[in-house]
């Protein structure tokens, strides 16, 4: 009951309605529709080619889409781009970090971006926390994939977002850095994050989402909690739902 | 004033990185000096021959420098996905584009000034003036600006090497033969009213293209 009236009154972090977007006569999403309460982690997976990609950039705007609304903590994501950036960090399977550059150089460079206040003290903090102190002068470039990726989670938590977007953000980590990528999300300031986590992984997916969408052909085809699922019922929903096998 | 320290970032970013690497101007350098030295075996010391081709000499040299040059200029963002790291960061467009181009700039202005004292030290021709140096950084404003909007767009096809040169050339001519005329007055000892004429064409072209560049990069650059 307490949980009903806490999803009733919890504030709308996306929603999104009717959205496509197509590249020449292929059609990447075909009328996405889909509501994400602020605080919530949702999991989105699907093949190949499913549109999971294309609507972490358009999410993320980077990519503008060919119909549809958009919606981020009540900002139309169009008309209010530039305010909603500010609110919303991303991890993806690359880096976004300039190899030439030190983990502690990148920081700098996009906490200037981003406006961080006590900007020097912060960047300390967060290499702190994804246990990067000893390399944070050497050159990204010179660095393993895997400590790139932990300055990756420093550089998308680095403004405090209330929203990360994750596309295969467990890319190249090790078996110790994998924790500390999930350890770093939940809370900023006593707030949860609203997390939208792409991933291949059912396992991880289930684990961490509160809620499951499977995507397919840009469309969705599954969206369901995950008190009601296990990952038997998962994998064969995901069999059944999308046009591979897994 | 916010726009200006992003701006600034932006282009400090790209120094540093450049300082690092020498990735563009070692090879456009090279490029450069390659360049002379094979013009210089090409005309021979016939100054009669020398003053009349070494405005074109010039810049065709610097015109294919400064294409090597912006053609890396995205191709760095690219890597590692650092162009959607730029672009999720709340920055205008424009902001992203002026300090990209800033830092080309700074990069070409670095080159022309090694290449244009290896010019009158190998072809004894008059290029250290006051003219040719106010010819050639308004000429590299105008290539820069128009350059950068292009390097933007071909950064995302396939063929880009070949693709800037296509697009860029034909957008930038006005500007190159403005340069040419003006620069064949100034070494033939042209007193600046001679000049003033290219000199204009120039900076018309420069203001074009430049607002143009700046209004249209928001398009390019997003999917």
């Amino acid at each position: 009951m307490a949980g009903e009236q806490d999803a009733a009154t919890r504030p709308l972090a996306f929603k999104i309605q009717g959205l496509t977007k197509s590249f020449g006569n292929r059609q990447a999403l075909r009328g996405v529709d889909l509501e994400i309460e602020a605080g919530k982690s949702v999991v989105i997976f699907g093949p190949n080619g499913a549109g999971k990609t294309t609507l972490m950039k358009i999410l993320a705007t980077v990519m503008n889409p060919t119909s549809g609304t958009i919606l981020v903590n009540g900002l139309d994501l169009k008309q209010h781009a530039w305010e909603i950036r500010r609110n919303v960090g991303i991890i993806t399977h690359q880096t976004l970090l300039y190899g030439n550059l030190t983990g502690y150089e990148n920081l700098q460079f996009y906490g200037r971006m981003f406006d961080v206040a006590d900007l020097p003290a912060r960047i300390r903090e967060i290499i702190s926390v994804v246990g990067m102190t000893a390399r944070q002068h050497d050159r990204v470039a010179t660095l393993s994939r895997g400590m790139q990726q932990r300055f990756a989670i420093a550089r998308a938590l680095l403004h405090k977002p209330s929203i990360v977007l994750m596309d295969e953000p467990e890319t190249g980590l090790d078996q110790e850095a994998i924790p500390l990528l999930w350890n770093a999300m939940p809370d900023e300031g006593g707030r949860r994050r609203t997390i939208i986590l792409v991933t291949h992984s059912l396992e991880r997916g289930l684990e961490l989402g509160d809620r499951i969408i499977i995507l397919d052909r840009g469309k969705i085809v599954f969206e369901g909690v995950r008190e009601a699922l296990d990952l038997a019922r998962l994998q064969a929903t995901y069999r059944n739902s999308t046009s591979v096998s897994v | 004033m916010r726009f200006w320290k992003k701006v600034l970032a932006i282009a400090w970013k790209d120094a540093v990185s450049e300082l690092r690497s020498r990735e563009i101007i070692s090879s456009v350098l090279v490029f450069t000096v390659l360049v002379i030295v094979i013009f210089n075996f090409a005309f021979g010391a016939d100054q009669e021959k020398l003053s009349s081709v070494a405005p074109g000499m010039i810049w065709t040299t610097f015109v294919f420098a400064g294409m090597l040059s912006l053609n890396r200029s995205f191709i760095t963002e690219k890597e590692n996905g650092c162009l959607e790291g730029l672009m999720v960061c709340p920055v205008s467009r424009e902001a992203i584009y002026v300090g990209k181009a800033l830092s080309s700039l700074l990069f070409m202005l670095i080159v022309e000034a090694i290449a244009l004292p290896l010019f009158a030290v190998l072809f004894n021709i008059p290029v250290i003036s006051v003219q040719i140096i106010v010819i050639t950084l308004l000429t590299t404003v105008g290539f820069v600006a128009v350059g950068t909007l292009f390097s933007a767009l071909a950064v995302n096809t396939k063929a880009r090497e070949m693709v800037l040169p296509i697009l860029f050339l034909p957008i930038v001519i006005p500007i190159i033969i403005g340069a040419v005329k003006a620069s064949e007055m100034a070494l033939t000892h042209g007193s600046w009213s001679d000049l003033s004429s290219w000199l204009q064409i120039i900076l018309a072209f420069d203001v074009i293209l430049t607002v143009v560049s700046f209004l249209t990069f928001d398009f390019v650059i997003v999917e």
